[in-house]
């Protein structure tokens, strides 16, 4: 069984914090729905996670915009305050973080130091590689040596966001500061054996928020990723592409297409591919998770898919209202 | 948890490590965390812990301007979106603003009520979690909440609003799950806290009704972006579109998001946006500032303040004319008199790099208006890892904005004076009977505790303005008028050679407009001047401090090692730096300029 430390497991915390069991088992198995998994599995996530204590996540925010954590914060099933006080323990974030200055740095590094081998590395933001990396320091370090730095002693690395996948925006031409993605940050260390944690890419701008719960949820019950595709994506959310579960798929086999925002084929649900959406290209949980509760995704509120979720969609040819085909 | 750290908070330098606590010495707060993005502060304070000279410096760059040159302008709003993910709808509209400026685009009616929506969404949003979850921890204590009495905090809560979370069960069990989770010993987000600092001043059943508003607030965030969610298909980062708005009015139940029981939704999250800013955020703003009255007169700033107005009813021509939120300048706090200003006229806004890590080909001690921008990289900072920035040289990513050579403050503290100046009659019987309540006079404004309390009131005026927003919006609709999109300049085959244009918007930070050129369909030069880079830059070539080095300037520190008074001061300007930084050329040659038209 798992090392105990001397902190108490997950549902020791959770029914000191008046968490019936039947909640509990009840957010198990929305939580195993979301990943694809078979209802079996929500046993042996209630299972892992009554019976480890909870683990360290460390959150490090390089050319952030926020949107990421601004999404995570918007996770409903399970919620970010849900994880953060009761299945993991987020020992830095910066946005959230109550101590500043040199108080937030001890934070974060007695948390590695502690928890060496162990914590999840949560990465935002593209990560400068040129010059020094002075195009982004905290605490007057370089966000590229600290990244680095924090991946030897973890156990699971999630990027978090395009950006952080692939580069994103600030890696967008002509990349003004030389970023490039965790991997790219990372490359020498790998290579050399210094950073052994899997990776996992979580791409969206931002990542729809249930999907990067979703994996911290996964790893913390399997301690493994989920199946990964070749671009480092966990397949349960990035399996299939929006368009394959869009709404207005029935209007494209018909051949049936808005021509502009607001005309009768766009007030009727009409496919918008002839105005630049990249929906059949991308692949991404928007239609099927959806967003902010359900409410709606892109397509659905009438703008195309900007095809957030695939590397180098800032510099597609055609730009966001050219046609795919 | 309390007093964990004997030197939190200060980074000892070189000169500082060795010094006595009665030596001048430099106090270094980086990160500055529960902001967007990456903020350095370099304070040196004299013999009596007193802060003789604040230095900002924003500490990350991205380039996205210069990642705008050559795209097409219909693209822009999605990459200067990504500015920030905090702020996720102003650079949006800001930068289609400036593209329709350019074009002489008017957009129908529909698409101003639902961007008004959309923006008076993201305030209510921003606002509260700002008070909440960035701010309030610098007021607030958790370890002090764990003493406190939940039948006290009830009656307190009773007391203060009809707010139906108010049992002494209820703040029983807020108690009962934060002692679970600080005797787990994992504290999280919440070690190494400040807490037990001489300024905490609160009772424990105000700092424990704050905690369980601060929870409350987190999932309350999640429930009232559905308007952006239904208008822009998701948020953070909903879309927008040149020419309008993207969504158009569903024909069916069903086949687009804006149908009839979205439109009802929108109307019901209007209504609980207003039941929590009218019972839990005004009333706790009061109930804590009311512990901190001492606020009321440190941490003015400049005493300048500007603002570009917000709230168009009209389209077109009349969108100017009909800002419900007036633009204006106010000078050396005089209410008396609000300046004009003009977005166009080269002497006006100009931009400084004389303490940026830029330079100018007219040397660094020039200002240039935003079409005459330029840009060239010229890092002079140490090489990192470093102690220290040398303050006395460049120091910054971001430039120094002046309004006729003057530092402005922008931000809901500007729009309220500036509405409290104009005479607006909400606005003035919201100020007075706020101050009354705290017997404190108009001049309290001028302050940290008055920016905190001015982000609460305009909070307030917007939340009440949004069933007027929603009733245009419907009664239109009623009237038949389903357009939300105009295609007649959608193609870029139709647009001028060449044209330029400035998108103004009001942020809730503060003041922002884009400046662009348009040259063969394509963006000629892109420059975003944005609420934090006003508020966060450097010194200008005259010396003179941006306003939140100026609203350092003079605070007493009463521990240095645990600086939560610079936190206080710094975080009531709801900082957000990577709006703030500009254009970055990567090898430092290339030189990005405007030519005018």
């Amino acid at each position: 069984m798992e090392e105990r430390d001397n902190h108490p497991t997950l549902l020791d915390h959770l029914r000191r914090q008046g968490v019936s069991r039947r909640d509990f088992l009840n957010w198990c198995a929305y939580t195993a729905s979301i990943l694809a998994l078979p209802p079996s599995a929500s046993q042996a996530i209630a299972q892992a996670l009554a019976t480890k204590p909870r683990p360290s996540v460390i959150w490090l925010s390089v050319q952030e915009c926020t949107g990421c954590s601004e999404s995570i914060l918007r996770s409903f099933e399970p919620t970010l305050e849900s994880l953060m006080f009761d299945q993991f323990s987020l020992d830095y974030h910066h946005v959230l973080q109550a101590a500043a200055g040199t108080a937030a740095e001890q934070a974060r590094d007695r948390a590695i130091e502690q928890n060496f081998g162990k914590y999840v590395l949560v990465i935002d933001g593209g990560i400068p590689l040129d010059r020094d990396g002075y195009y982004s320091t905290t605490g007057g370090k370089s966000g590229r040596d600290l990244v680095r730095g924090a991946a030897k002693g973890a156990a699971l690395i999630i990027a978090v966001g395009t950006c952080a996948a692939y580069g994103g925006i600030p890696a967008a031409s002509p990349n003004p500061t030389g970023a490039g993605g965790v991997h790219d940050a990372l490359r020498e260390l790998i290579d050399n054996k210094d950073v052994a944690a899997p990776i996992i890419n979580v791409p969206g701008c931002p990542p729809v928020p249930e999907v990067m719960t979703g994996v911290v949820v996964y790893f913390l019950t399997y301690g493994k990723p989920p199946d990964l595709d070749n671009l480092g994506r966990p397949i349960p959310f990035f399996g299939r592409t929006v368009h394959d579960d869009c709404p207005r798929l029935p209007f494209f086999n018909q051949g049936l297409f808005a021509k502009s925002f607001d005309d009768e084929g766009a007030q009727k649900g009409y496919c918008l591919k002839d105005l630049g959406c990249k929906g059949p290209t991308t692949f991404n949980a928007c239609t099927t998770v959806k967003w902010n509760q359900k409410t709606s995704f892109p397509m659905f509120s009438g703008h195309g898919c900007l095809g957030c979720a695939q590397p180098k969609f800032w510099d597609r040819e055609g730009g966001f209202y050219g046609k795919l085909f | 948890m309390a007093n964990s750290s004997k030197k939190a908070g200060e980074k000892p330098t070189a000169a500082a490590k060795n010094a006595p606590a009665s030596q001048p010495r430099r106090i270094v707060v980086d990160p500055v965390t529960r902001i967007e993005g990456h903020l350095r502060i370099e304070a040196e304070t004299d013999a009596q812990g007193v802060i003789t000279r604040a230095s900002s410096s924003g500490t990350m760059v991205r380039g996205i301007e210069l990642i705008l040159k050559g795209r097409d302008p219909r693209d822009a709003w999605a990459f200067t979106q990504r500015f920030c993910g905090v702020c996720t709808v102003v650079h949006s509209i800001a930068s289609i603003r400036a593209v329709e400026y350019a074009l002489g685009y008017v957009i129908p009616e529909n698409a101003q009520h639902i961007r008004n929506l959309m923006i008076a969404a993201q305030y209510v949003h921003d606002h509260v979690m700002h008070f909440y979850h960035l701010h309030a921890l610098d007021w607030v204590d958790v370890v002090s909440a764990l003493k406190a009495d939940p039948a006290a905090t009830s009656k307190l809560q009773v007391s203060l609003s009809p707010w139906p979370n108010n049992s002494p069960a209820y703040f029983g069990a807020v108690q009962q799950r934060l002692k679970g989770f600080v005797e787990s010993g994992q504290l999280g987000i919440f070690a190494n806290g400040y807490w037990g600092h001489p300024e905490y001043k609160l009772p424990p059943e105000v700092n424990l009704l704050a905690i369980a508003h601060y929870l409350e607030a987190l999932a309350w965030q999640r429930d009232v972006v559905k308007i952006h969610a239904i208008f822009g298909g998701k948020n953070p980062h909903p879309n927008f579109v040149v020419g309008g708005v993207p969504c158009a009015i569903s024909a069916t139940s069903h086949a687009t998001a804006v149908n009839g029981d979205n439109l009802r939704l929108v109307g019901e999250v209007i209504d609980k946006m207003r039941q929590f800013v009218d019972q839990v955020y005004l009333p706790d703003t009061l109930a804590i500032a009311g512990f901190y009255k001492d606020w009321a007169t440190r941490g003015e700033g400049v005493g300048n303040f500007l603002s570009y107005g917000e709230f168009p009813t009209g389209v077109g021509a009349a969108e100017r004319n009909t800002l419900q939120f007036p633009p204006g300048v106010i000078i050396n706090r005089d209410l008396a008199k609000v300046h004009p200003v003009n977005f166009e006229d080269p002497t006006e806004i100009q931009e400084f790099v004389a303490h940026s890590w830029y330079s100018y080909s007219a040397g660094k001690q020039v200002g240039l208006h935003p079409y005459d921008g330029e840009t060239k990289l010229d890092y002079t900072g140490p090489k990192p890892p470093y102690e220290q920035l040398d303050v006395d040289q460049s120091y910054s990513w971001i430039k120094s904005p002046r309004w006729k050579g003057l530092p402005v403050e922008v931000g809901p503290l500007a729009r309220v004076l500036i509405l409290y100046a104009s005479g607006e009659v909400r606005t003035r019987g919201l100020v007075d009977h706020s101050l009354g309540r705290l017997g404190l006079p108009i001049s309290a404004l001028f302050s940290t505790l008055g920016r905190v309390a001015a982000r609460t009131i305009e909070t307030k005026l917007i939340a009440d303005m949004m069933p007027g927003m929603y009733d245009a919006l419907m009664a239109n609709i009623a009237r038949g008028d389903l357009r939300t999109f105009d295609d007649v300049l959608f193609d870029p085959t139709t647009w001028p050679k060449k044209t330029r244009g400035v998108g103004m918007m009001e942020a809730p930070r503060g003041a922002l407009a884009h400046w662009l050129t348009i040259e063969e369909g394509r963006i000629g030069n892109y420059q975003a001047v944005v609420p934090s880079t006003w508020n966060a830059g450097p010194r200008d070539a005259a010396g003179r401090e941006g306003p939140y080095e100026a609203a350092l300037r003079g605070h007493k520190l009463q521990d240095p090692s645990r600086p939560l008074e610079i936190l206080r001061t710094i975080h009531s300007f709801d900082p957000c730096l990577a709006c703030a930084v500009h254009v970055v050329d990567p090898k430092g040659e290339e030189l990005v300029r405007v030519r005018v038209l």
